[in-house]
Parts: C-alpha cells; structure tokens; sequence
C-alpha cells in the first residue's frame, strides 16, 4: 500500500484524556479493569507514538471490551484469536505499535494455541494478559487459573484441574519478555508497560485483576497493607532479591544444587541472595522464578522476570522481502509467462 | 530400418506405476515436451495420499494420464489409449479402464511370481490370456536399463530408479516428441549429481533408441500441432495459476499480498509458489494452525494488505468463526477452498466440488459471503483475480472454490499481457466522513453499500470494530432490534448487489434451437463441453452455460433457466448447485451426481444428455 500522509502532531503534547473515547465503559462498577484503562490510558502519552499508529486487538471475554474505550484503532475480535490476528498485521505493517488485550479464559483456554506461538514467534506485540481466575462474561465458571477446588457454577463439588502458572508457560514457550503486575498498582503498572513498550518483539504482561463479581478478593494477600509486603517479591534489574518488612526475606540460591528458594531471616550481607538479571539467557533462571509461587499467592514475584534479545518475526520477514527485492525487481509480466513458453503464429 | 510413421488426431497416455517410481515427474515431462510441440493437451495426476504406500500393491499405485491432440481438447480424456505399467500392480489398478484394442507397455521385469502375487493376480497376466483384447508390448524395462547404465559409476538401485526415464525415452520415440527440454531438465534437476544426471540422461535415451531400433516398435506416431489462437503459451496446473492470479491481482490493486495458511492437501502448493514471490510484496505465514491462518490475513487486511487464507474443506470448518467476523468487520478477505473428497479427512488427493453450501452457509448467523468457482487450470487465475476485485470492491470475504483435480490438473494457457488485466481500486479513506470531522466507519457508498477502509496510520479515522453487532454509520456496540434488522439485510442486500457488476451469463447453443440445457460450476466445465460436443457431432442439439459466480447469481440466470425445456446440472456432488436453484428459481432441475474423486468422464456425460433431449 501507499503510505497514508502524515500529520505533523507533536506527540508529547497527547494526554491521556487524548485516549478516551466517547463509549460508555460498561464494566461492573468496582472491577479492575477500570483501573487497567486508567493506567494504560495515563501511560500512552508517554509510548511518544502518534495514536494513529496504536493498535489494540482483543479477544471475547470482560477484558476484551478493551479496545473500544481506547482512542486508537482497534478490533474487538473473536474468542482466542487476538493473538493470531495482531500478528498478521504487525508483521505486514511493523510500523505500527500493535497491543494484544485478552483475559485468562480467552488466551489459555481458547486461544492457547495461538498464545504460545506468537511467543515462540516474537514479532512485535504487547500482550496484556487480564488474570482474575475466572470466566466473568460467561457468569462465572472457573478458568485455566483457578485453583484447583474451585467451587462454581460449572464446578459444584470443586474444580479438578490443575491450573497453569501463565508466566511459566510463557517462559516454557520462549517468550523473549515475561512480566507480572496488580491491577490497583498503578505505579508498578505503568513501570511493567514502559518495560514491555521498550521491548522489541512479543511481550507478556500478565495483570493480576480482580473480579469483584465473581472471584472477589482473590488477590487480597497482595493488596491488603498488613500482608502485601510480606508475599510481593519485587523484581528489580540488578538488585539483590530482598522483601518483606524490613527487607529480612530473600530469594536466596542453593550454592550445592543451584536452585532458588525463598528464606525468612536472611542477613544483610549473605552472599546467598539472588541478584535479579532479567537478562539471563538462561531461561531457566526466570523459570525458577515463576516457580516461587503457588496458586495460593504465598510468595508471588512482581515485575520483570525475562527481557532478552531476540530477532523479531516481522523484522526477519520484511527482511526476507527487501532480501528479495534486491536480488531483482518485481517482473510480473515475466511470472506469468515463466521459463517454458512456445508461441503460435497467425 | 525405415519406420512407418502414422497421423492421429489425438491420444490418451496414462503412465502408472509404484509412488515411488517417479510417475508424475515422467507425466510432466512428457507433458511439457507435448505442451512446446504445440499440441493442445490436459492432464489428469492421481495418486495416492500416503507419500510411499506400500510398494509393489494395488493401493500404492500413482498414475499421470495426459491427452493431447491437433485440435483444442477440454478434457484429460476418459480412457487411455496407452498404459505403461511398471509393475502388476500398476497394471490391475488401471486395466480395468482401458477399452479393447489399447495398448499395454509392461515392464516385465516386475512381473515376478511373488510381484504379480502381490498385486492380487490369481496367475501372471502376460502368460493367462486375459490381456487379450489388448496389444501388448513386453519390454523388460528395468533390465535394459540398468543394462544400457552398466558403464556410469553409479548404484544398482540408482541405475533401476532410472527405468522411469528409459519409459520416458521409450514414449517420446512413439510419439515423436522433442526431447532436449527433458535432457536440459535433467541436468538442471541433478546439476549436484553430475554422475546421476548423466545416468538419467543415458536411460532417456536409450529408451529413445529402444523404440527407434527394435521390431517389436514398428510405428510411430505424430499428432500436429493444434491451432491454437495467436500469442505465446505455457503449460500451467491450477494451483500456480491461482497463486499468480492473487499476485496479479494484488500488482493491479496496488496492495501487498498477505497469505495465512496452514499445510493441507490440496492447497500446499499456493503457499509454497507464494512463497517464491515476495519481491512482489507477498508475505506467506505459515500459521500454527488454520484458524490462525486465517487471523493473520484479516489482521493483515485490517492494516490495508490483500488477506489471503488457502486451504481445502476440513481447514475451512476450522476457519468458519473468523469468516463470519470478516462478514461483520466488512473487510477484504479471499479464502480459497481447493475442494477434496469429504466428509472429515475424506479423500485428500482426489476432487469433489461438495463444499459449495459450506462455502455459502458454514457459518453462524445470516453470514453472506460471495463465491466465485475456476472452471480449468488456467482458469483459476482470471477467478482469483475475479475473487480479489469482488473483496476489494465491496469491503468482503469472498470465497474461490477450485479443487484439486484443477489443482494439479494442467493445460496450456495463453499468457495474457499486464496491460490487458484489470486494474482494482482499494479507494482507502484518507479524510474524515462524518460531522464535525468525525469518521463513520459504516457509512457506507450509495452504489456498492461498501464501507470506507480506514487503515492504521491515518490521522484522524481512529475507529474501533468488532464482532459484536454494529450502530449504522458509526460502528459503536448496538444491540437494538431496527438496527441489528437493518445491519442485517443491508450486508446481504451488498452482496446481492454484486450481481449488478457481472456480465450476462454466456449461453454456448450453436443451433440455437436446444430444448435442453446443460448448467455446471467449477471444474466440471470440461467434462461437459466435451460431452456437449458429442451430443452435437450426434446430431443434437444442446446448450450450455457454466457459472464463475454461485452468490451471487448473475441476474438472468432466472430468466435463462425458464427458456428450456429441461436443465442438467451434472455435479461431483450430491447436488448441491441443484438445491440452490430449486430453493432460488422453482426450475425442476434435473442432477446428475458422480462422488468418485475423479473427473466426469465426457462419453458417460453425452449418454447423460442424449438422454434427456430425446425423452423431451
């Protein structure tokens, strides 16, 4: 295609409000993804993109409404598939910033597929994966990340399957980044994004987010003052692993086997303690991570667990055109007539 | 010695053997030495769909029937005049088509106790008599050829696998076929294995010299050259000349190309001549699976590119879901269906044309796509480029129904000038449409009822779309009855409004007294132009009408079906084209339904139509 004219629009002069569309935001009053819009909204002026060229492609499900109250492009697509969908046009059109919305029924369940291909894929995506641990548009069965024994509608005696540890699956289906991060932190929120806007290739953000009508409070351990500091492992690049009240816990590694584990009362200066690299190449080292914590939220990581480089699947695709291009121009009357011809005279 | 030299006007081939024995490279080579002698000639592969069934039995046996004549033919012919059997096997698979008086090549080195045991042959059908209807030439084929390769420092199993191109030597002596575009292939196709080539070069002549030398080959024969009309032809099968119908179209349309799809027989092979042309813009994906196949090119599209899925009738149940999104995003799609053998896994390597109320009514809710269907090989270009500008033109997925035997099937096709194709308009929006710059992505043209393409990167059209119903002109979520009505029938009423863009149905009545008339779709079209010409070299008359577009109809078909007496309508299905105009026009139409995974065959076609022109 041509290249559409662009306006000269000074992008930093964009406020969130710039976002806002004029649709009535139908979620229940008091879910979390009010606060999500609010975050993503306040962030965007600062991606420094003009909004004709954001994207936001979503799925079914409560989070999917997403795109709709968001003053870009957008598509509200069919359940499971965003991720394929975002990647047929962030790989013909790479200039463009390209968000993924989806929810955990819509990207483990339906689309699971799709999910961990375009992870092992990498082309240039944001994913943002809204986790509350139930199906909310459906009423309220329970989803691939329920804990097991979870009694709904669809499971009067108790859920029987295991769930997934979404950011173990990422990192098991060679995400290049992998985050985790709480709806009501809109600090911590907004820092998650920066780092997977700044990220080239596909990012998962997975935000924990509460569902008030049907699973409320399932992440009150990490929200509520008297217990949040004593589960949240912050993540920080460079810096040792420490948390807790008065920082006396600490993601500490076994110098005998080499595996982590979190310890209670660990000294200022032991030489145990974890030094988060989110650049390890190893994905092994953020696999162990993610490993820390068990449906029960007792020991949850926060932030950054894995942004390495990788080459992107749409660079490595319009390469392979431009590769083309230059070893000969585009002959279309010679494709048609291909090498063997013969020709019938009058 | 000086050999009799015998004029015919056309013949069938049929060369068969094991999977493994190279048939169809044998086929294509005598068709491309045919197709540069300027015969007219269409072919017809069939093979199994395991890629080494077991070998030496009945159920591994992959045969390439070709015909070729001074004359311009529609058909790869009903029964071989010639067989070449490599093995027993091969023989008892197709003895059973060929009429009294053809001629049988065998290989007789294959036919062992335990080979012609093997193929379920009760006694060896060289020495019984049962081949007696038939003129038989024995030539111990592997022998000879290993025989004449006895110098070369190659394997024994290397010098036997040439024996396929001693067969080829031996058939292009008969029918005094050029033969150095085949030596240049050969070198070309082992220009690694010098050694190899060089073999396969020796036995292809050898077999030449083998016919040329030996008494038991007493004639050859020629077949002219057919007049073909003016300009320069190449042989093509439907599958490339769909994929350069999309980049053509594409070209003219000034899009990039975007295909999403997923392996699946049939259709493989659009993806992989795609995938050759990206300095064209075209971009293939080979998606994890057939709905992400299909994803992807509606993202594509929904970014300006031309959004292409291929697949054949399992991977377009897959694909119904985002179909139906398509109808509501109201965005260019082309999905092409190349049919085969259903229901389920079916028949992957044999035609049907039984997805038809797929393509038109697979989805949920009142989901209305246009179809367009190839009738020939070459065909499957100009449909394609038909299919794109319908996509193009009325913001649409547009079904292109061909299958495999146009898939693999070939002819010869006169190459057409760039200047001569159409070219397409995507008319993108640049500039706001509603009120107080406001953009109204559903307000739509007067004419076609086609929305505006607004893509990304526009300043100003930022808009948002989905599945879920639509406000008119504005595209907000809506959920009330009057609009979801109007919604509703105005997508259909934008697809039946195609039909003011076609051209009028081509009715071929020579006579212009035919009582009866003969009405097909897709590749059917041969078989019954064939048929057709018999019926009228019997003395009758018929005519026939073949249609490139199943939704919509072209607007006189009504009004054509009143104007006879009686309507075949021949399908490889169990009537679905029938259903549809019954259901449309009340004409009692009368099927005539083959499901066997083959092409009609023309001479049980013409009984078909003799028929019913003398019980009127």
């Amino acid at each position: 295609m041509s290249e559409p004219v662009r306006r000269e629009i000074p992008v930093t002069a964009l406020k969130a409000k710039d976002f806002k569309t004029d649709q009535e935001v139908r979620w229940c009053p008091g879910c979390g993804d009010y606060a999500i819009l609010a975050a993503v909204q306040g962030f965007m002026p600062e991606l420094g993109v003009p909004k004709e060229d954001i994207v936001f492609v979503s799925g079914i499900g409560c989070s999917s409404r997403f795109p709709y109250y968001m003053n870009t492009y957008g598509m509200h697509s069919i359940h499971g598939r965003a991720p394929a969908i975002a990647t047929g046009l962030a790989s013909s059109r790479p200039d463009l910033s390209v968000w993924v919305v989806t929810g955990d029924g819509d990207a483990l369940s339906i689309g699971g597929n799709h999910l961990m291909h375009a992870l092992r894929r990498n082309a240039n995506l944001k994913i943002l994966l809204f986790d509350n641990r139930i199906y909310g548009l459906t009423k309220g069965q329970y989803s691939p990340t329920s804990e097991v024994g979870k009694i709904t509608k669809s499971t009067p005696m108790g859920s029987l399957d295991s769930p997934f540890n979404p950011i173990s699956l990422a990192i098991g289906a060679e995400a290049s980044f992998v985050a985790r991060t709480l709806d009501s932190d809109r600090k911590h929120l907004q820092g998650v994004l920066r780092a997977a806007a700044q990220h080239e290739g596909t990012a998962l953000v997975q935000i924990y987010q509460n569902c008030n009508i049907f699973n409320d409070g399932a992440f009150e351990l990490l929200k509520d003052a008297d217990t949040r500091d004593d589960w949240t492992i912050r993540l920080e690049h460079g810096q040792p692993i420490r948390f807790g009240r008065d920082d006396v816990k600490a993601v500490v590694r076994d110098p005998a086997t080499g595996s982590i584990r979190v310890e209670e009362h660990v000294a200022a200066d032991d030489p145990r303690v974890v030094v988060h690299d989110a650049h390890n190449a190893d994905p092994a080292y953020a696999f162990a991570l993610s490993r820390l914590s068990g449906t029960d939220l007792r020991y949850t990581p926060m932030g950054v667990f894995r942004s390495v480089e990788r080459p992107t699947y749409d660079r490595l695709l319009n390469d392979q055109l431009d590769q083309a291009r230059a070893a000969a121009e585009p002959d279309l009357a010679g494709l048609l007539a291909g090498g063997d011809t013969w020709t019938v005279y009058q | 010695m000086q050999k009799e030299v015998k004029r015919l006007d056309r013949v069938v081939i049929r060369f068969a053997g094991d999977s493994g024995d190279g048939m169809q490279l044998t086929g294509d080579r005598f068709t491309a030495e045919t197709a540069s002698f300027g015969n007219d000639l269409s072919t017809l592969p069939n093979f199994p769909a395991e890629i080494r069934a077991p070998a030496g039995t009945v159920l591994g046996v992959s045969s390439f029937q070709l015909h070729f004549a001074d004359h311009d033919i529609m058909t790869p012919g009903d029964a071989p005049d010639v067989l070449v059997a490599m093995n027993p096997a091969a023989l008892r698979a197709n003895q059973g088509d060929l009429p009294a008086g053809a001629t049988v090549i065998v290989n007789t080195d294959e036919f062992t106790t335990r080979s012609v045991a093997k193929a379920g042959y009760a006694s060896n059908p060289l020495e019984d008599g049962s081949l007696s209807q038939f003129q038989v030439q024995a030539v111990p084929l592997t022998s000879t050829t290993v025989r004449a390769l006895e110098e070369f420092d190659i394997s024994k199993k290397d010098a036997e696998r040439a024996k396929n191109m001693f067969a080829l030597g031996l058939l292009s002596w008969m029918y005094n076929r050029t033969t150095e575009s085949t030596i240049t292939f050969l070198q070309e196709k082992f220009a690694r294995k010098p050694e190899i080539a060089a073999a396969n070069v020796a036995a292809f002549r050898a077999g030449y010299n083998y016919g040329d030398t030996t008494e038991a080959f007493a004639v050859s024969y020629e077949i002219a050259p057919a007049p073909l009309p003016a300009g320069t032809y190449r042989n093509i099968s439907g599958n490339p000349a769909l994929a350069y119908g999309l980049i053509a179209a594409a070209q003219r349309a000034g899009l990039e190309l975007f295909l999403g799809a997923y392996p699946i027989t049939p259709a493989s092979d659009i993806l992989h001549e795609l995938a050759k042309h990206k300095r064209f813009g075209v971009r293939t994906f080979q998606a994890e699976d057939e709905i992400a196949g299909i994803g992807a090119a509606l993202g594509a599209s929904f970014g300006g590119g031309l959004g292409v899925t291929t697949s054949s009738g399992p991977g377009i149940a897959l694909k119904s879901e985002t179909i139906g999104l398509a109808v509501s995003l109201e965005l260019p799609l082309v999905i092409c269906d190349i049919q085969r053998g259903g229901p389920s896994t079916g028949l992957p390597t044999k035609t049907e044309q039984s997805d038809l109320l797929q393509a038109l009514f697979g989805r949920n809710g009142e989901a209305p796509v246009p179809v367009v269907a190839a009738k020939s090989p070459s065909d499957c270009f100009y449909a394609a480029m038909e299919a794109v500008r319908i996509a193009v033109t009325y913001r649409t997925p547009v079904f292109l129904l061909s299958d495999g035997y146009l898939a693999n099937g070939s002819e010869p096709w006169q190459v057409p000038s760039v200047d001569s194709l159409p070219t397409i308009e995507p008319g993108f929006i640049r500039e706001p449409n509603g009120p107080d710059g406001t953009y109204l992505p559903y307000l739509r043209d007067a004419e076609t009822l086609a929305r505006p393409w607004a893509v990304p990167g526009t300043p100003g059209l930022e808009h948002r779309i989905g599945g879920i119903e639509k406000a008119d002109r504005t595209g907000a979520i809506s959920y009330d009855p009057d609009n979801h009505d109007f919604m509703v029938r105005t997508r259909q009423a934008k697809v039946d409004g195609i039909a003011r863009s076609l051209p009028p149905l081509e009715v071929d009545d020579p006579t212009g007294d035919a009582k009866v008339l003969v009405l097909g779709w897709g590749s059917t079209y041969g078989p019954i132009g064939a048929a057709c010409r018999r019926v009228r070299r019997a003395g009758l008359s018929v005519a026939q009408a073949h249609l490139r577009h199943l939704n919509p109809f072209p607007d006189d078909l009504g009004e054509i079906l009143r104007r006879y007496d009686r309507v075949v309508v021949p399908e490889m299905n169990l009537g679905q084209l029938g259903m549809l105009l019954r259901a449309k026009y009340l004409v009692d139409v009368i099927g005539y339904n083959q499901v066997r995974g083959l092409p009609f065959r023309a001479a049980e076609l013409a009984e078909v139509f003799k028929g019913v022109i003398t019980d009127v």
